[in-house]
């Protein structure tokens, strides 16, 4: 008998969705979900923060290197495919990864950065590509759960698809990929303009004013096409649209009281996982409407 | 808008630079207004995301770099994407931005955001990862007007255990500050 060999996958969480973080919720229901229906996840030993915005912003190298290490350790660790459920930190690991390929002489100087060589032949994957590489299937047999009615929008905003050249992940202007995966979980899509807008994601502290317009636009937009619920993927898009909810609507004198939640929340309703173990208590607008619509 | 252009200007090889730098040729730029048309922060730019690329084919160095708009500019790329011409110009305003720090020339207007990116910098530099807590402490001591802004959101994300008063340092931060060092 032959013995089917695990997948074993990388999994870069990165700083805002670990434990005591701000989207640990984000985390915590993409490991219960991998719990349940795998690939199995490995985590980077030690990995360091991408530096995110604030790095590509004001230093190229600086950006691309912290980015690399990552990519290293996980090499030397074997791994062929890393998750970064993050589309900050996937984003940012797949650029850096394909300029240092087309840049002999910034290759050496990160190599000279951090002190590792980097042959860069890891694929880094979001979530979204994970789910619909690795768990379609056993989404469909292992569902428990079917959702009553539960309309959702599904919101993808910038990282994820952008830039499409670098990326190639999904249709840039018109992506599929998440709508497919809320209707494996039972859930009906909506059709809906802003999927891929930018939510305004780090000026949340610096500009907020940005954010909450943005932010605005966004969720009109979702409750106008007739979404009980926004889906994401990305814990920039999630907090500037759940945690900022109240503020905008403050604001813009609009009542929404819309839940935000993560796919792989989604996922792990239709699973049976548990509320309280996938985070969904850890939201500042309540999703008990969510969570009910799974009862 | 009126701009004095000097022949001096018109000589400058800043548009060389630029592309040496970062590869990217703004002569490709046919000033269609695609990218102004898809930002969604054009609203609140001094100069459009296409005057930006106009002034760096201009050799206008100074208006570029003091420009507000290459720091309001949120790297969501819907320009890059739409450029009929593929000029990437998120991947510009990148380079314009540290080319503006180099230079001392980053626009005053703007510095909550300047303050930030190092903010979240330092604590990468200092534990390996971000500690959301300390990271948002130092940004407010440094812009005070801010620090009422998030009084209720911070108290309300401690409560739901999503900020930790313990930075998270990782084995390699010495590593991590080499880089840092390494590719100032």
């Amino acid at each position: 008998m032959q013995i089917k060999e695990k997948t074993r996958i990388g999994y870069y969480p990165g700083c805002a969705i670990t434990m005591g973080s701000s989207s640990e919720e984000y985390g915590t229901s993409v490991l219960r979900v991998a719990e349940a229906i795998g690939p199995e996840l490995e985590e980077i030993h030690d990995w360091n923060c991408c530096g995110a915005s604030s790095a590509h912003a004001t230093n190229h190298k600086l950006s691309t290197a912290l980015s690399i290490r990552n990519i290293s350790l996980a090499e030397q660790s074997g791994f062929k495919e890393i998750l970064a459920p993050c589309p900050m930190c996937s984003q940012r690991l797949i650029i850096s990864q394909k300029d240092v390929a087309d840049d002999e002489e910034l290759k050496k100087d990160v190599e000279d950065a951090i002190e590792m060589p980097c042959n860069g032949d890891v694929k880094i994957l979001n979530y979204l590509e994970l789910i619909k590489n690795y768990c379609m299937d056993e989404i469909a047999e292992k569902r428990k759960k079917t959702p009553k009615d539960l309309k959702i929008a599904s919101y993808y905003g910038c990282l994820l698809l952008r830039p499409p050249k670098v990326l190639q992940f999904d249709d840039p202007e018109n992506p599929t990929s998440m709508e497919e995966i809320v209707e494996a979980t039972g859930a009906i899509s909506v059709d809906w303009e802003l999927k891929t807008n930018c939510c305004g994601g780090g000026f949340t502290l610096s500009r907020t004013d940005i954010v909450l317009k943005l932010t605005n636009d966004i969720l009109e937009c979702a409750v106008d096409a007739g979404a009980d619920a926004i889906a994401v993927a990305c814990p920039m898009c999630h907090a500037n649209l759940d945690m900022r909810q109240k503020k905008i609507e403050k604001e813009y004198n609009r009542k929404f009281n819309i839940p935000i939640v993560y796919i792989s929340e989604l996922i792990g309703l239709a699973l049976d996982l548990g509320p309280i173990s996938l985070g969904l208590n850890k939201h500042f607008i309540d999703t008990e409407s969510v969570v009910n619509a799974f009862a | 808008m009126k701009i004095k252009i000097t022949t001096k200007e018109l000589k400058s090889d800043f548009a060389k630079e630029v592309k040496d730098r970062s590869g990217i040729d703004v002569k490709k730029c046919y000033q269609c207004g695609k990218c102004t048309a898809g930002c969604p922060v054009a609203y609140e730019m001094d100069y459009m995301p296409n005057q930006i690329i106009r002034f760096v084919q201009l050799g206008l160095k100074r208006e570029a770099l003091t420009s507000r708009t290459i720091w309001l500019c949120a790297s969501c790329i819907t320009c890059t994407t739409r450029c009929p011409k593929e000029v990437k110009i998120a991947e510009l305003m990148d380079v314009l931005r540290e080319m503006s720090l180099e230079e001392g020339l980053a626009n005053p207007l703007e510095k909550n955001i300047t303050t930030f990116h190092q903010a979240f910098l330092n604590s990468v530099k200092k534990h390996g990862r971000i500690s959301e807590l300390w990271m948002l402490n130092e940004y407010k001591m440094k812009r005070p007007k801010t620090a009422l802004q998030d009084l209720i959101i911070g108290p309300q994300m401690l409560s739901k255990g999503k900020l930790s008063f313990l930075p998270h340092d990782i084995k390699g931060k010495d590593a991590v500050k080499r880089i840092f060092e390494k590719c100032k």
